[in-house]
């Protein structure tokens, strides 16, 4: 249940040691977490590019890649704590935070936009680290904790907003100093074959490519999956749970500090009230993609697919332009499916491996 | 431990240096306390005893319409020499719960809204059975006489939608959309029924995840992408309005951007062509006219409306009015 390298039958005859047996590409890919929803993602796209006329058009995917890269920032950093045993429900309002912070104490200061957004990184991190702490020193599981938190940033983003600002929406930053070079870094677009991407979806795909190499190539990541899977036993043969964990939350921390500076450079004015339920669509993500909400396997890749897959069914909808009355309903659906599918595939690819 | 306390000190030291090092000389803060010219500080313009007045409305956390009711309120309050609180809450029930217990203080009068009017009934009557007087504001503009309320300040949801079909029409649109911010929020739903009520062309409803601003403005992008003929794209608040202005940039649409609501950035936008017009229905005479008439009431029985709606709005505003109305928007009372 812990490991998530492939792990091929072991044939009794042999002396050799399990762990040093080759196994071949195919069985490797058959084993790897992300594989059902590899195969529930093209599914999806294969059903909307049927029934949706303008959703293979470049201008399209373009759009369902922006709204997959801004849960998939999130849903990436959330889906390593998960595989560490552990959630976060106070990721949602975390991004709208990180962005107040950014955007109030510039303002506040007058000071140039990026000095807000590097004093942004701090608290948000800070929070991160209180997230960890919390629940390291103390006895409660980290759903309540971090429930906490979530009410507690809620009730701050109002409050702080209100009093420093006046009104529930922060300031427009956009005439000050260091504001078109920041937009550049967290909010820009970029072209490919005269079609226009956000740069969400490189931040995005950086943020698996770093996962990954953490999950699989670093001794930080054999931690991962060693606390997610018995927390006692990693405990037992020296695995530093507690640092492991504050760390996995200060991952989440930044990536609602990526999140909350897009949100801020994007739209320039952040509303206080904004973030609540998203964390409910990060775990989702995470859990379509192969994360196991009991810790101890999943993978960013499958995390990201998972994103993707919630970006595609939503706005693919859209595209469909099925009765809007019943889109919530059409989400579930989908999303129901998508999953099915991913868990059938990943059972038949466990038992044939 | 002794490590952790040297990074924690290097940081704030490095977070205090670039803060003094780093300012901005366009924008900020200075730039607004320049800009702000001393305000009249608030004293009471009447010797009337202390009255206190309660408002309990159906707002969410941080909403930005409901934050310039609520100044609208504060303002009048200080001029009546009235103690002003201040509830809400999104769920009927507990909206309900908050009148009950503005009622158990014995508050002097009670404004409320009543957004879902069944839950509000018993609430309201026993504010009547008590002796206070209440006052209904925003939306119930049916059920207030009914429910023995004093009168009702606000504006008719469906009306306003009317005003923009008409106002599209105007402007021979052909095919508008209708962004909903809120899935299940009747004064939503009676707004863009209103539009297609009126409007000559086509409306189609569309449902966004209102606290998720990229996903508004994905779901706007995706929905002009897949319909070319979409020409007019109508917004239900404000803050929509602009991202709704991104998303047909996104998608290399020639849509005409119009909203409900005003703020600071709409006002702007007003004033730069990039939107086309908004329809305002003026939240902060919503609170100003409810405490003032109530204080009317208490000290003269004067009562406003004649048992119909006090109505404040729906307004047009476009180009030309924008620009005036800006520096408003800007102080948080438009």
């Amino acid at each position: 249940m812990s490991a998530t390298a492939p792990a091929p039958a072991p044939s009794p005859d042999t002396k050799v040691d399990e762990r040093l047996l080759k196994t071949s590409p195919l069985r490797g890919l058959m084993g790897r977490p992300e594989l059902g929803s590899v195969v529930g993602a093209i599914a999806v796209f294969l059903f909307f590019a049927i029934f949706a006329d303008s959703f293979v058009r470049a201008a399209s995917l373009s759009t369902v890649l922006y709204a997959s890269s801004t849960i998939g920032i999130m849903a990436v950093p959330v889906a390593l704590l998960m595989i560490g045993g552990e959630f976060d429900l106070s990721a949602g309002v975390m991004v709208t935070s990180s962005a107040l912070i950014s955007s109030m104490f510039s303002y506040q200061m007058t000071a140039n936009v990026w000095v807000g957004v590097l004093v942004s990184l701090v608290v948000t991190l800070a929070i991160g680290v209180f997230n960890g702490v919390m629940l390291t020193r103390t006895d409660p599981p980290s759903f309540i904790i971090t429930l906490g938190t979530f009410l507690m940033l809620t009730g701050m983003n109002l409050g702080f907003t209100k009093l420093i600002s006046g009104t529930v929406s922060t300031k427009s930053i956009s005439d000050m100093q260091g504001f078109s070079s920041a937009r550049d870094v967290f909010a820009s677009t970029f072209t490919i074959g005269g079609v226009d991407f956000k740069i969400t979806i490189l931040w995005w795909l950086a943020l698996v490519v770093v996962a990954t190499w953490i999950l699989l190539r670093t001794r930080f990541g054999n931690w991962i999956y060693a606390v997610g899977g018995g927390e006692d036993a990693a405990r037992a043969v020296g695995v530093p749970v507690n640092k492991t964990k504050i760390g996995l939350y200060m991952g989440v921390a930044f990536g609602a500090w990526i999140s909350g500076q897009h949100l801020l450079f994007s739209f320039d004015v952040v509303q206080s009230g904004e973030g609540v339920g998203n964390e409910l669509i990060y775990i989702i993500a995470a859990v379509i993609g192969g994360c196991l909400i009991t810790g101890g396997y999943g993978s960013a890749v499958g995390a990201a697919v998972g994103a993707l897959i919630f970006g595609m069914v939503s706005k693919g909808i859209v595209f469909a332009e099925w009765n809007p009355d019943w889109f919530k309903f059409f989400l579930g659906v989908m999303l129901l499916l998508a999953t099915l599918l991913n868990h059938w595939v990943r059972k038949r690819a466990e038992a044939t491996a | 431990m002794a490590r952790t306390r040297t990074w924690v000190s290097i940081a704030l030291a490095g977070a205090l240096g670039v803060s003094l090092a780093g300012c901005s000389s366009t924008g900020g803060k200075r730039a607004e306390d320049a800009r702000k010219a001393a305000s009249a500080q608030g004293r009471a313009a009447v010797n009337t005893p202390k009255w206190t007045f309660a408002m309990i409305t159906h707002s969410g956390d941080g909403d930005t319409f409901w934050d310039i009711v609520q100044n609208g309120a504060k303002q009048a309050a200080v001029k009546d020499n009235i103690d002003f609180l201040y509830s809400h809450n999104a769920e009927a029930q507990q909206q309900a719960q908050l009148v009950d217990a503005a009622v158990d203080k014995r508050v002097d009068g009670i404004i409320v809204t009543l957004a879902k009017p069944d839950a509000m009934k018993a609430a309201v009557a026993r504010a009547e059975k008590a002796g206070i007087p209440v006052i209904t504001v925003n939306s119930g503009s049916e059920q207030s006489k009914a429910f023995g309320a004093l009168a009702h300040i606000g504006q008719d949801e469906t009306i306003a939608g009317e005003a923009v079909g008409e106002e599209l029409n105007k402007r021979g649109r052909k095919k508008a959309l209708c962004i909903l911010h809120e899935q299940g929020n009747v004064g939503h739903e009676q707004r863009c029924a209103g539009v297609k009520s009126t409007f000559h062309g086509t409306v189609q409803n569309l449902y966004v995840q209102g606290t998720s601003m990229p996903d508004v403005q994905s779901s706007i992008g995706a929905k002009l992408q897949a319909d070319r003929s979409i020409d007019t794209v109508v917004t239900l608040g404000a803050p929509y309005a602009d991202t709704a202005v991104k998303a047909k940039a996104d998608a290399g649409s020639k849509a005409e951007i119009d909203t409900f609501d005003l703020n600071a950035k709409v006002a702007s936008e007003l004033k730069d062509g990039t939107l086309g017009f908004a329809v305002d229905q003026q939240p902060y005479l919503q609170g100003y006219e409810a405490v003032d008439l109530l204080w009317l009431y208490k000290y003269n029985a004067d009562v406003l409306g004649g048992g119909k709606p006090v109505l404040t709005g729906p307004q047009i505003i476009t180009k030309d009015q924008a620009a005036a109305l800006e520096e408003y928007t800007k102080r948080g009372t438009r």
